[in-house]
């Protein structure tokens, strides 16, 4: 598996950090309830197919985001989490 | 037809041609009291023990491929009771005691070989936790021996001692554990199950779950309707999937758990050899092949097969440790896709749907789980209430905070076990 990173281009899977589910992006505000905070930190959709989830590259300390398939391996995007519009 | 010595040498004077097959092939019907998605290891068990232990008999298992063709032949078949915290501990205890009597009770050979588990340590820091494990582990009535080096040397004379980076001080010796035969243990709860009146049905795919005001009412598969006052989800490695069905979301993340096999050889490792820091372990199956995997390859995954860097890793792991294994060939490798829970502990519980239970969050220790699991969700779902072993593995426990099981420390949160 091979990542193409914005800033480094195409790097080896082992330059990668995975984190989690793209969940981790949208962070409840901190009164929102048990079970806003329940979804954000546990439930997890955990799609056999298109998934979106955070992966970080540790050379160029970047957070990103990548559209890949969990059933394939095969990566369609990877875009930095930085700047993203919310 | 019971199995005995007697039989297999009758038959073998007879050409073997007496054999049976061991379950029937029934249609679906139309209702049952019982419904089981998913005829892997801990669904078929589930069925048994409803059956055995509490005498129901309008059971189906529902499983989408055949028999077995899930996670139950894809571990490396390791059985032990060697967890550390209460809630776990005494779960694992109850099932290796249940692997104990597994043959006679089934009348089937699971192949289970009690050949001894070793843990190995390389510090004393790392002795200490050991030390303190072992203690749970007796505490609990299971077995535990702290070897030295000289006792681990004794032992598995073959490892690396001197190695630079982890240097071997002694091991954790857990005499009761061992291997089973894992195709075995899903055919002999199957065979038992049917024999008990169970319906296995296979080539049949649970595409959705009916509920009405909140109840479970039956499912829908792709061989028609069938309706249901109780339906369990035992599908791990799909649990995701299965529950999103009814509406729900659990707190699992599949990951992809690579092992691999030589080709066969002649007996030279005797027992089960775990190798932490280095992410290895090994054991050698009765037919030869050294049977060894390392960790997950720590992404989300359905593929059933990993990545590169994790087959050099765990293979720079095991030369580390036993640098005899160099020269042996390896064969085959496959991935299991595991259940990953926030806290590294299964779930066995109701759901917010009435009638409608679950079973999954296995990670990487379902296999030895296979008859407890069973047994403690046919308890469940007979009676109403928890078994007394496994009332820690609820559903909520995350939501809450309470009764968490973290058993290696590192924290509840997905990617951290």
């Amino acid at each position: 598996m091979r990542l193409s990173c914005p800033c480094c281009g195409p790097r080896d899977r082992r330059e990668f950090t995975y984190y989690g589910a793209a969940d981790y992006l949208d962070r409840p505000a901190p009164d929102a309830g048990l079970d806003a905070w329940d979804s954000y930190l546990h439930l997890r959709d955990n799609p056999a197919g298109p998934t979106r989830d955070l992966w970080y590259h540790d050379p160029c300390q970047s957070w990103l985001q990548v559209e890949r398939d969990t059933v394939t391996h095969a990566i369609h995007s990877v875009a930095p989490v930085a700047g993203r519009r919310a | 037809m019971r199995y005995s010595g007697l039989r297999v040498f009758a038959q073998g004077l007879a050409g073997n041609r007496g054999w049976k097959p061991v379950w029937r092939r029934p249609e679906p019907k139309a209702e049952y009291d019982i419904v089981i998605i998913g005829g892997g290891g801990h669904g078929l068990s589930t069925a048994y023990y409803l059956a055995k232990n509490h005498g129901l008999r309008n059971i189906a298992v529902l499983e989408k491929g055949y028999l077995g063709g899930g996670n139950v032949g894809r571990n490396t078949t390791i059985v032990r009771a060697n967890y550390f915290l209460p809630g776990n501990s005494e779960f694992y205890s109850h099932s290796l005691k249940l692997w104990e009597g597994l043959e006679a009770e089934l009348n089937y050979n699971v192949m289970h070989s009690q050949r001894g588990l070793i843990n190995l340590f390389h510090s004393d820091g790392q002795r200490d936790a050991f030390v303190r494990r072992g203690n749970a582990m007796l505490a609990q009535g299971d077995d535990a021996v702290l070897l030295d080096r000289e006792g681990v040397r004794e032992k598995l004379p073959y490892l690396d001692f001197e190695q630079g980076r982890f240097p071997i001080h002694g091991g954790l010796y857990h005499p009761r554990g061992g291997t089973a035969r894992h195709d075995a243990v899903a055919w002999g709860y199957a065979r038992g199950a049917d024999r008990l009146g169970v319906d296995l049905i296979q080539n049949c795919e649970v595409t959705g779950i009916d509920t009405r005001q909140g109840r479970v009412t039956g499912v829908q598969t792709t061989r028609g309707p069938i309706r249901a006052r109780q339906v369990a989800m035992v599908a791990a490695g799909r649990s995701s999937q299965v529950a999103a069905m009814a509406g729900l979301r659990l707190p699992i993340e599949s990951h992809v758990l690579q092992a691999f096999v030589t080709e066969g050889l002649k007996p030279v490792i005797d027992h089960v050899v775990s190798f932490g820091m280095g992410h290895f372990y090994i054991s050698q199956s009765d037919k030869g092949g050294l049977v060894f995997g390392g960790d997950l390859d720590f992404y989300a995954s359905y593929a059933a097969r990993g990545n590169l860097p994790m087959v050099e890793h765990v293979m720079e792991a095991g030369m580390t440790l036993m640098p005899m294994i160099g020269r042996a060939r390896v064969l085959r490798s496959w991935g299991g896709i595991m259940d990953m829970s926030p806290d590294g502990s299964p779930i066995i519980d109701r759901t917010p749907v009435e009638g409608l239970f679950v079973n999954c969050g296995w990670n990487y220790g379902g296999f030895k789980a296979v008859p407890a699991s069973g047994w403690c969700l046919a308890h469940l779902m007979a009676t109403g209430a928890p078994h007394k072993v496994a009332e820690g593995f609820r559903l909520d426990r995350f939501r809450t905070g309470q009764g968490l099981m973290d058993e290696e420390g590192t924290g509840s949160q997905h990617n951290l076990h």
